[in-house]
């Protein structure tokens, strides 16, 4: 689960870690009220789940109470790549020195944390990690020993650092750790923490994403997350989650849904293969029953994009008769309002087919077969 | 032969008690699997299917001749049932719990590693040594003995080419189902090492899908190592949006990281075919076996 900035910087601040004076606004008057209480120049900062939001133009820098209102309302009524923005974060602007990259994530290989430590910070890291590794520090964390105070000096003097900064920077960097363990985090990093002019260290910009198999331990979380991850998910996906279904939006006009990540990803896969084009990707999981697949397909039906429907089971767990009494039960609901393909096979796949048959609907065998006739129906 | 499991194989099923673990211990039973004690706290003295259950790993293996696990615990409590098998000696543990915490995973995976253990998962759909034993859920009317040896990061994926080859006569030697998870205890690298030392895996299949590196690793080890095994890959993906979780936690693609394009590329630098669809994998494989 990803966190906004403000929330971030909230509990870094309770781990004793620096972050610039600042507060949440949700209407310029609000933001202006607040400035009042801040020392300028002032940055305005969108709130929103996705990167990239500097270039969008979601952050503002303003020296009068007048230009953070201003800010601020050009900032709330701006969309961030489709996302509408709903609040502002406004903080005294950091005076910089020097950006520098600090973070902590999970490293699939190695199967470890990892530390990551760079001198150029504020630009887009995983740019950095990809074109030039090297200017990555990278320590990786043995779980039974964790991140050392010698780890994290070894670091900072690494990207530069010595004397009384190197101590300062290497104790916020073991802070950070105390805090990813404690919290389960999948992601937490400061880009760029900021060497200030006075020569002190504050995390300007923080993303948090926490490990959402471990957010059962961690309810503060838990508690907001379906409402608040709004700014962050469609309409269909947020219907997608309150059913309990794997479900990612996509910009075609085929609904796909099928059991199993892996099966669904190379249906949709064989779908482009064929020149059409996936207008989701909808995972029913193993051992789906009957109110799981009419949920999946009701969802499928609702979505205005598509002009047919593709639906690729192979039992295993899943049992084909469930599946056939769930795709009966949305017919006998809401009806097919688009033409449907099924291929349905294994386990009970002879009572799935009659079941079908007798309502009136031709099951296909191949899953390629599936594909191809799906596409051309989505032509009409 | 093929690897990790098989005749050999004597298991204790961990969570045997609930609802999975029961079922699946019926069918495990059913395929002539060698389940000889089962394990859930409170619950000792009981019996599932006629298998005895302990209330701990250590009491099972007191009792019983051993050899591995296999784990239905529920989430919160299924990272500490494989401590519990590792710690007691088990060197082969099936983790088929989805949704581990990643430091918990980390955290077993690091002792598993000290002891010399294997891990099979998390959230894996398990290992089966067609005519065997079979260590999972899989539904094992689609496997059949022969000379393929598959390694898969996708459940229902593998059955579905395993449909295929079984059908068009490609048996399987053994079947490793990694696991859908960022971090698991067998890489592709990992399990070619074993088939290249398994003398009944003549060829062998890897089904990918996008996040991590583990394909490009395989292509690149295989490509150095002068893997001398016919290999075929499939990659599930292609069509995958940048940042988003398709559907298995470790299926995403990070910025410019973990995408399908980088993986196929990878196997065929390394000149392994790469399956644009399924039905190909055995088309790929017939040309293979007869070249070899």
């Amino acid at each position: 689960m990803k966190l906004f900035e403000h929330e971030a910087k909230t509990i870094l601040a309770g781990y004793a870690i620096p972050v610039p004076k600042g507060a949440l606004a949700t209407s310029p008057g609000q933001a202006k009220k607040l400035a009042s209480q801040l020392r300028p120049p002032f940055a305005v900062k969108a709130q929103v789940l996705i990167a990239g939001r500097g270039k969008a133009g979601g952050i503002q820098f303003a020296h009068t109470l007048d230009e953070a209102e201003n800010a601020t309302k050009k900032i709330l009524n701006m969309e961030i790549r489709g996302l509408k923005v709903h609040k502002v974060l406004i903080e005294e602007k950091v005076q910089v020195r020097k950006e520098l990259y600090f973070g902590i994530t999970t490293d699939r290989s190695r199967r470890c944390y990892v530390a990551l430590a760079s001198a150029s910070g504020g630009v887009d890291v995983e740019e950095i990690a990809y074109t030039t590794p090297r200017k990555m520090i990278k320590t990786l964390i043995d779980p039974t020993i964790g991140f050392r105070g010698y780890h994290a000096r070894e670091m900072a003097s690494k990207i530069g650092y010595s004397g009384k900064l190197m101590l300062k920077l290497a104790a916020i960097y073991e802070k950070l750790f105390k805090f990813a363990m404690e919290n389960d985090v999948e992601l937490v990093e400061m880009n760029p923490i900021v060497e200030t002019s006075d020569g002190t260290f504050v995390a300007a910009d923080a993303r948090i994403i926490i490990d959402d198999s471990a957010l059962y331990r961690h309810p503060q979380y838990s508690q907001r997350l379906i409402s608040d991850q709004k700014t962050e998910l469609t309409l269909q996906e947020i219907k997608a989650r309150k059913a309990g279904l794997a479900y990612v939006e996509l910009e075609g006009n085929i609904g796909i849904m099928g059991n199993g990540a892996g099966l669904v990803m190379a249906t949709l896969d064989a779908v482009q293969l064929y020149n059409g084009s996936p207008a989701n990707f909808l995972d029913v999981g193993g051992g789906a029953s009957e109110s799981q697949i009419d949920a999946a397909l009701a969802i499928l039906l609702a979505d205005d994009k598509s002009s047919a429907i593709l639906i690729n089971i192979l039992g295993g767990i899943t049992r084909c008769d469930e599946v056939a009494r769930g795709i009966l039960a949305t017919r006998n609901k809401v009806g097919f309002t688009k033409p449907i393909v099924i291929r349905l096979v294994g386990t009970n796949e002879d009572e799935g087919r009659r079941i079908l048959a007798e309502a009136g609907i031709h099951v296909l065998d191949s899953m390629e077969e599936a594909a191809k006739k799906a596409v051309e129906l989505s032509r009409g | 032969m093929g690897i990790i499991v098989g005749k050999e194989t004597r298991v204790v099923v961990q969570g045997i008690t609930g609802t999975q673990g029961s079922f699946h211990t019926r069918l495990m039973l059913d395929y002539g699997t060698s389940i000889v004690a089962g394990v859930t706290p409170g619950k000792g003295g009981t019996e599932v299917h006629n298998v005895p259950v302990y209330d701990t790993v250590k009491e099972a293996i007191l009792r019983h001749d051993v050899n591995a696990s296999i784990i239905f615990v529920p989430q919160p409590f299924a990272a500490e049932a494989a401590l519990e098998s590792i710690e007691a000696g088990i060197r082969t543990v099936a983790i088929i719990t989805e949704h581990i915490p990643l430091r918990d995973t980390i955290d077993v995976l690091t002792h598993a590693k000290r002891k010399g253990a294997t891990i099979i998962g998390p959230n894996t759909p398990g290992i089966i040594t067609p005519g065997e034993c079979k260590l999972g859920i899989m539904p094992s009317h689609v496997f059949r003995h022969g000379t393929v040896g598959i390694a898969s990061r996708s459940g229902t994926l593998t059955y579905e080419i395993a449909v295929e080859l079984t059908k068009y006569g490609f048996g399987q030697s053994t079947c490793v189902g990694l696991g859908g998870d960022p971090m698991v205890g067998l890489s592709f690298v990992d399990v070619l090492k074993m088939f290249s030392k398994d003398s009944q895996t003549r060829a062998v299949v890897l089904i990918g899908e996008i996040g991590g590196i583990a394909e490009e690793q395989a292509a690149e080890y295989i490509a150095t190592k002068e893997f001398s095994k016919h290999v075929v890959a499939f990659v599930a993906g292609r069509t995958a949006p940048s940042g988003k979780r398709m559907g298995h936690a470790g299926a995403i693609v990070i910025g410019r990281a973990g995408t399908a394009k980088s993986k196929i590329e990878a196997f065929k630098a390394a000149g392994i075919g790469v399956a644009a669809k399924v039905s190909d994998v055995r088309k790929l494989l017939a040309g293979g076996i007869q070249e070899g």
